[in-house]
């Protein structure tokens, strides 16, 4: 069944007939990133103002891949167990050279975690459960549709933002700008930002379809990847399922197309019947598109702050557009909250510091993974076809075929909020079973000190204070001495030895001096 | 017999350093460099049974 894309309602914003008063936060763009900030900020006491130029959710599924963590993520937004049900969960990939199978990999193997490594949730329904969640903080949310941003100005200590709306413009001043404005962010454009990196010239075909039965050979989905399909000369394919028994296929049809051609029923129904077969179908959404891997230079400029898709864009292979965009706001929100109540302004700069690493980490991987999928050189390409001619015999070739390296949070060791010498310091936490709950709905929102031993362990009034509990899993996952800070965004922090270290290291992980 | 990864995480980046290597070579100047490439690494590898057995591996392994 088609998604039912009901607009949301515009209503006037005061700010036509008389000046408003400051906002703390006006955050540019009501797509799953712009939304997420909002709840994030919400939940911690901060009230923003969201602007879109638009009054539907995505049109067309978009971002479908959620990743373990961002999933953890939306728990503690209020989402989460929401996109769970309706998700499907798959775990299993499998890799095609030809029409055989080359190899296939399990992605979470081991229980004792709240969330599964992957669902398939089509980004309509994200920002649907997003938007219905952020009316829940109707004191704290202004939710602003058919609201356009045509110029802003930073003055050193606050935003003037210029807004056009059906019933004409509007100004409205705000402590901090997010720009969550997209790939082709208005915002980044009028500063006048570089935003370099590597074009890819391949064009790609992304047709969903609804499909009466499933095609994969199992009834789990499964997430199948071919490298020159029987059923499409010479390139590669992607099959996914998603909900509502709709699937996302992805075909790489090489630089030398014309997209206009290509995104059409005639030539895009006999591509789906050489994959599917006789099976009878309804094309919900195609598109053709080309991509790249580009950033900016830094994500915090003044009193403007980048987020999501207007910072950094990656390939889609490896589903770290999204669930990098999530990482985003999980990394801001407790720090611009806390710098807006009067903490260290030293926070946003390792918001800078941290997500610029996890964007290089990305673009790396969907680089990698791009060019692996579209050899530039024959030589190029004579690699790429040995290795997957020795992946049929050889394992080690099999770990070098790079069909995209699916998302997982950035370790932040050694930069400058993190210490202590542990191997899990920087890493997210590891979720557990803890009693009827688990760790990662207990240890969020705030600071927290996982207790790993039983000495005499005391947290001030800003810090939970949360004893592993006594089980194999537990030791296998944190050992068996000290503890461990874990910040808001559920990031390690620091591994204490003895509690006499805490101070020092909760003052280094809210941008203080040790 | 049967090779498996050595490399583990760094295997994506390995992988592109070799393509970016060959990068702006023609295609006699690859082979050029692929066959210097494979006397090299016969040399760190060292233990004449383990080349003999990459040897003969690679060659079954030929279309």
């Amino acid at each position: 069944m088609a998604f039912d894309y009901a607009p949301f309602p515009y209503i006037a914003p005061p700010g036509l007939t008389a000046p408003e008063p400051r906002a703390p936060v006006a955050i540019v763009g009501a797509g799953p990133i712009g939304l997420a900030m909002a709840i994030d900020l919400a939940q911690r006491g901060i009230a923003s103002v969201v602007l879109d130029d638009n009054n539907v959710v995505s049109v067309g599924s978009r971002a479908i891949c959620w990743a373990k963590r961002t999933l953890e993520i939306f728990d503690r937004l209020g989402v989460g167990a929401r996109m769970l049900e309706k998700g499907v969960t798959w775990k299993v990939g499998r890799l095609f050279h030809g029409a055989e199978e080359v190899y296939s990999f399990d992605l979470l193997p081991e229980a004792g975690h709240k969330y599964p490594a992957f669902i398939n949730l089509q980004q309509y329904y994200v920002e649907q459960y997003l938007v219905e969640r952020a009316q829940d903080f109707a004191d704290l949310i202004d939710l602003r549709f058919l609201n356009r941003v045509t110029a802003h100005h930073d003055h050193g200590d606050h935003v003037t933002l210029d807004i056009e709306t059906p019933d004409g413009p509007y100004m409205l001043e705000a402590d901090y700008l997010i720009a969550a404005d997209g790939a082709g962010s208005p915002t980044r454009t009028r500063m006048g930002l570089p935003f370099e990196g590597q074009t890819f010239e391949e064009h790609f075909l992304i047709v969903d379809v609804e499909l009466p039965e499933s095609p994969f050979a199992t009834d789990d989905p499964e997430r199948w990847f071919w490298f020159a399909p029987p059923f499409h000369n010479g390139q590669s394919a992607l099959l996914h399922k998603q909900p509502d028994n709709i699937y996302r296929i992805d075909l790489q049809l090489g630089p030398e197309t014309d997209p206009k051609l290509e995104a059409t029923e005639d030539k895009v129904i006999p591509r789906i019947k050489a994959i599917i077969g006789d099976m009878p179908f309804r094309l919900d959404w195609m598109s053709v598109y080309k991509f790249r891997c580009a950033r900016l230079d830094r994500f915090v400029h003044g009193r403007v702050i980048f987020v999501g898709d207007s910072a950094h864009v990656v390939s889609p292979f490896g589903a770290r557009g999204g669930n990098g965009g999530i990482q985003d706001v999980d990394n801001l929100g407790w720090k611009l909250a806390q710098v807006l109540r009067g903490g260290a302004p030293a926070l946003l700069d390792s918001y800078d510091e941290e997500r610029h690493h996890g964007a290089l980490e990305n673009i790396a991987n969907s680089s990698r993974a791009t060019n692996f999928m579209t050899p530039k050189s024959e030589i190029d390409m004579l690699f790429r076809n040995e290795t997957l001619r020795l992946a049929h015999d050889h394992p080690f070739a099999r770990k070098l075929i790079n069909s995209g390296r699916l998302s997982t949070p950035c370790s932040l060791a050694g930069m400058r909020l993190q210490s202590g010498d542990h191997p899990l310091v920087g890493r997210s936490l590891i979720d557990l079973p803890l009693g009827n709950s688990w760790l990662v709905e207990q240890a969020h929102g705030g600071f927290s000190l996982l207790c790993a031993d039983d000495q005499h362990w005391q947290v001030p009034d800003d810090v939970t204070l949360i004893p592993l509990p006594d089980t194999d899993m537990r030791r296998t996952r944190y050992g068996d001495t000290g503890a461990f800070l874990v910040r808001p965004d559920s990031h390690i922090c620091a591994f204490l030895a003895s509690p006499d270290a805490l101070p020092a290291a909760l003052a280094r992980a809210k941008g203080g001096k040790p | 017999m049967t090779f498996e990864d050595n490399l583990g995480p760094n295997g994506d980046a390995l992988y592109a350093e070799l393509i970016a290597t060959h990068e702006g070579l023609d295609l006699d100047a690859s082979h050029a460099l692929n066959a210097r490439l494979v006397l090299m690494l016969m040399n760190e590898v060292g233990d004449p049974a383990r080349i003999s057995a990459i040897l003969k591996a690679a060659r079954a392994s030929s279309g």
